[in-house]
């Protein structure tokens, strides 16, 4: 089904331009900052500049009589709305608006509703709030000390800053491999705080019809009706008056997942201005308030026999989590998928364990194409394979090729309970290698540093974990991972998908397309996608985690194959034949052995809207739905090799080159999964050895600007090197695994395992990231730093 | 105060605050959405125009500096409909995803090929190094660049104007 080679031009899988590109580059996207609506009302939030203080007062009078301010909403409002707290996605609370206190920088404080968008800012200014300052937490590791000051004390009887213990595998049997192995390797690590950062920050419109009660939410949403079932569950709005809305999105990696205080700043705004109210983040408010990712503190501990098997992993967290428990993953996993932390590699036993904790930061936690946090886990798995393959003198390519779960294993059930669904994973390595050159850049490196020239190779390999459900086990906030999607296919033959997801610049208005395309034969020019509007698409949780593919793309493939099916019905009815006698080639039923006798599904979609008498028990019309409920997650993989040099005398690490080999099972657009690749590279390079968001010693964010921020730019970024391996998925109707985040997730262990390695003349076993060239500087002198604090 | 200026060929000129920043005049006194705003703080680039035929980014520039100047965003590239073959190689060879970065990227790229019709891969990561983009990793923005290279007619008006 998947070879293209027997269909014509411009039906099914291959590459494909994009369709939404036209509107793009002209300039003519659609933004939720460029929807003016008639009327429109522009909202600006006061933001705490404290981590942590007391609120004494708040006076807001005087900003009331600024001339172009509309009206100005404090936490004192809202608690009259029952709005000034509401439930966080993780059995927590977020405050929309600050009563009692504030708990970290940036924190919202007050709302105000100005006619244009300089004065509702000039008004800010006019609020007058005391503060009371408290002590910060800012230390993960000091947030449970005896005496520490307790950020949550808006919790009855909360007494510390604890939030949760998590573990997941067999303890007891992990203990027992460390107890027999002749190896044994430690190493703490730091997954430092990063951000999302898309370029487009986050926004909303919120357009209450005071007569006809409905509400309209134009929204930088990935999840247009997750939102839209929470604001009706939070604020008790009527569901069928509440429309989402997602227009053109630049970006999201997750940092549009959730839903912010200005969101419902927004909401709140119209309904008591009775007019549209628009409120779009700028860039600090976006890096210092919107959903985080990572700040997991790791303690690593590897066990192997001394010729290299792998026995035991065993990995324990401290996670910071911020001053509200609002991660995003499902309701059953509070470290999300953290617990795939065995990764690729065949061992006997693994274990984990995760200990939420309370600090004075913004909340958040799962973001930034995470997967469900399989990023840390990928990371603390090739980090802790790389410290092992140091300690025990192997190129760290063999003890990756030794302990690799070979392909007759799968199915596999992981230690701790996951079932991966395929895989051939030395096959993916060995491609890498070739690619690379990989004995070529070990001799060139020997003699580099024979010269005194510090190159690095580094590799990892990664199993992803995406396509959330099956919903029996996954949920968020109690609604159920599956996805809806409807198509139709019109009268003369073309048709309409309509999906749940929401693109963020995947490209679904395409591949979707494909999808259907590929099952129904119609071409992909004639199949029109619908998402992103709730009033108009069938409901389902959205795009993050890589879903969209494997759960929604996996709908609009049942519910094309049922077009197909009812086509057969049709087609028989119109050749007066049994189904029975029917084949199908692309896009067209025939009677077999009689290739000329046959219905191409265009006629069969006018004969579906005619007179024609139809079969008992079939309606007219050629549509069809499915609600896809998947029955495992897919499990793509990949193999990484970077290349670096480091200069000796700044510590300035530069990227030569990346291989990147991904095997997603089969592409619907081999253009878009490498451009997808492509981006998730760049995301390695930039967290590797650039990216993090450190706190001072008030809790000042350290990281709330670009000029501070630091994103990979073109020079930063190589020219990326990717190959391909195929293996389908067993259990997808398509077999795709999806694609979005593997090298999000694969990549940044590959960057920080070449720089170690050219680190190596050193004695460096590891420094935390981002191996900025302080970094990288400190570690050569044997002092690497802590990387999430500003004082050391 | 007033302001007039020449966008895309069209003189315009309005009253307007002193304060205004170029990018929020193109995009809410004008309605030229294409530009886009990402950062405050001239890092994204994603708010590059063309200020008398230099790139220059739209949120560190005051409306009233612009005022008697001739500007150029993503909405003027295309001629008569026809699309410039900046835009096009950004199609062909999918240089954008969100395409929120997009119009500041080709205006960037179109001002690298009127000054150097044939640059290297080097030249043109020098050449939008200003700029950021978090979906492709550069590299199908530097494929679209020399797309267009290739496909480049030597007598494109727009060199009078960007010389």
């Amino acid at each position: 089904m998947t070879d293209v080679k027997d269909k014509p031009d411009g039906v099914g899988f291959g590459r494909v331009i994009r369709k939404e590109d036209a509107r793009f580059v002209r300039g003519k996207g659609s933004y939720i900052d460029d929807i003016v609506l008639p009327g429109m009302l522009h909202g600006a939030v006061l933001r705490s500049p404290y981590a942590h203080a007391k609120i004494i007062s708040i006076d807001t009078s005087v900003a009331e009589k600024h001339p172009k301010v509309k009206a100005v909403i404090t936490g004192a409002l809202l608690e009259t709305l029952n709005l000034a707290w509401i439930p966080s996605l993780s059995h927590d609370v977020i405050a929309v608006l600050a009563t009692d206190k504030v708990r970290y920088q940036g924190q919202e404080v007050a709302f105000v509703i100005a006619e244009d968008r300089y004065s509702a800012r000039d008004a800010l200014e006019l609020i007058e709030v005391d503060y009371e300052v408290l002590p910060a937490v800012v230390d993960a590791k000091r947030a449970l000390d005896p005496g520490m000051v307790v950020i949550r004390d808006d919790i009855e009887n909360k007494k510390d800053n604890y939030i949760f213990d998590w573990g997941s595998g067999d303890e007891a049997a992990t203990e027992a491999v460390f107890e027999k192995a002749d190896v044994i390797v430690e190493q703490d690590m730091l997954y430092p705080r990063v951000h999302p950062a898309p370029m487009e920050t986050c926004g909303a419109i919120a357009d209450m019809d005071p007569i006809s009660g409905k509400l309209t939410i134009y929204c930088t949403t990935q999840a247009p009706h997750a939102h839209r079932t929470l604001y009706a569950l939070v604020a008790g709005l009527p569901e069928h008056k509440l429309r989402v809305y997602s227009p053109d999105i630049g970006g999201g990696f997750g940092n549009k997942v959730g839903i912010y205080p200005g969101y419902v700043l927004s909401v709140v705004g119209s309904i008591i201005t009775k007019r549209p109210v628009k409120w779009v983040e700028d860039r600090s408010e976006n890096l210092m308030s919107t959903s985080f990712a990572r700040d997991y503190h790791m303690k690593g501990k590897i066990a192997s026999t001394r010729d290299g098997k792998i026995l035991g992993l065993r990995v324990d967290v401290l996670a910071d989590h911020g001053a509200f428990n609002n991660t995003a993953q499902p309701t059953k996993f509070p470290a999300g998928f953290f617990h795939v932390f065995s990764g690729s590699y065949d061992m006997e036993a693994a274990y984990c364990s995760v200990k939420g904790v309370y600090t004075n930061k913004a909340p958040g936690g799962v973001a930034y194409a995470c997967s469900f946090r399989v990023t840390e886990a990928v990371y603390a798995v090739e980090r802790m394979v790389d410290r092992l393959a140091l300690e025990l003198d192997m190129d760290p390519a063999d003890l990756r090729m030794k302990n690799l779960l070979r392909p007759e294993q799968f199915p596999y059930t992981s230690p701790t309970g996951w079932e991966y669904d395929s895989g051939e994973y030395p096959r993916a390595l060995q491609l890498a290698m070739d690619i690379a050159g990989y004995e070529d850049l070990r001799k060139e490196q020997a003699e580099k540093r024979a010269n005194g020239e510090l190159m690095g190779i580094g590799l990892s390999f990664f199993t992803e974990t995406v396509g959330a459900g099956p919903k029996k086990h996954m949920d968020i906030l109690g609604l159920g991972m599956a996805d809806g999607c409807e198509v139709r296919v019109h009268p003369t033959g073309k048709a309409v998908v309509r999906l749940s997801v929401q693109t963020q610049g995947q490209g679904h208005e395409t591949t979707f397309a494909q999808i259907v395309s590929e099952v129904t034969g119609i071409p992909v020019a004639d199949v029109e996608v619908i998402h992103g509007d709730t009033d108009n698409t069938p409901f389902g949780l959205g795009t993050y985690g890589s879903r969209s593919t494997p759960v929604s793309g996996a709908a609009a493939a049942v519910a094309s194959k049922r077009i197909v099916e009812k086509a057969r019905l049709i087609a028989s009815a119109m050749l007066e034949c049994s189904p029975d006698d029917l084949e199908w080639t692309t896009g067209r039923w025939q009677v077999k052995g009689d290739p000329s006798a046959g219905k191409t599904i265009a006629e069969i979609a006018l004969a579906a809207h005619a007179n024609l008498e139809l079969p008992e028990g079939v309606e007219g019309h050629l549509d069809a739905s499915c609600v896809y409920d998947p029955p495992n997650l897919t499990f793509p993989f990949g193999a990484y090799i970077c290349v670096v040099d480091v200069d000796p005398g700044t510590g300035k690490v530069k990227v030569r080159r990346f291989i990147a080999v991904d095997d997603c099972g089969p592409r619907i657009n081999p253009m878009i999964v490498e451009g997808q690749v492509h981006g998730g590279l760049a995301d390695g390079v930039g967290m590797a050895l650039m990216e993090s968001i450190p706190f001072d010693e008030d809790g000042n964010c350290l990281g709330g600007s670009f000029m501070d921020y630091l994103l990979p730019t073109s020079l930063e970024c190589p020219s990326w090197e990717t190959g391909e391996t195929v293996t389908p998925s067993p259990h997808h109707p398509l077999g795709l695994k999806g694609v979005g985040e593997s090298a999000t997730v694969g990549s940044p262990p590959a960057v920080v395992n070449a720089v170690l390695d050219a680190l190596k003349p050193f004695g460096v076993k590891h420094a935390d990231m981002p191996l900025t060239p302080a970094q990288v500087w400190r570690a050569m002198q044997g002092r690497p730093m802590r990387t999430d604090l500003a004082i050391q | 105060m007033q302001v007039n200026m020449l966008v895309n060929g069209v003189e315009v000129s309005d009253d307007i605050e002193p304060r205004l920043l170029l990018v929020h005049f193109l995009r809410e006194n004008l309605r030229l959405t294409g530009t886009h705003w990402g950062c405050d703080t001239s890092n994204c680039g994603t708010c590059t125009v063309w200020m008398d035929g230099t790139p220059v980014k739209s949120c560190t520039v005051l409306a009233a500096m612009a005022s008697g100047s001739e500007i150029m965003t993503v909405e003027g590239l295309a001629t008569d409909g026809e699309l410039d073959p900046v835009q096009q190689g950004f199609i062909e060879m999918h240089g954008l995803q969100c395409g929120f970065c997009t119009p500041g990227m080709m205006l960037s790229a179109r001002w690298l090929l009127d000054h150097n019709p044939d640059p290297n891969e080097e030249q043109i990561r020098e050449a939008i190094s200003g700029q950021i983009c978090r979906c492709t990793g550069y590299e199908n923005i530097v494929r679209a660049v020399k797309w267009a290279a290739a496909h480049s007619q030597k007598s494109d008006t727009r060199e009078e104007v960007g010389a």
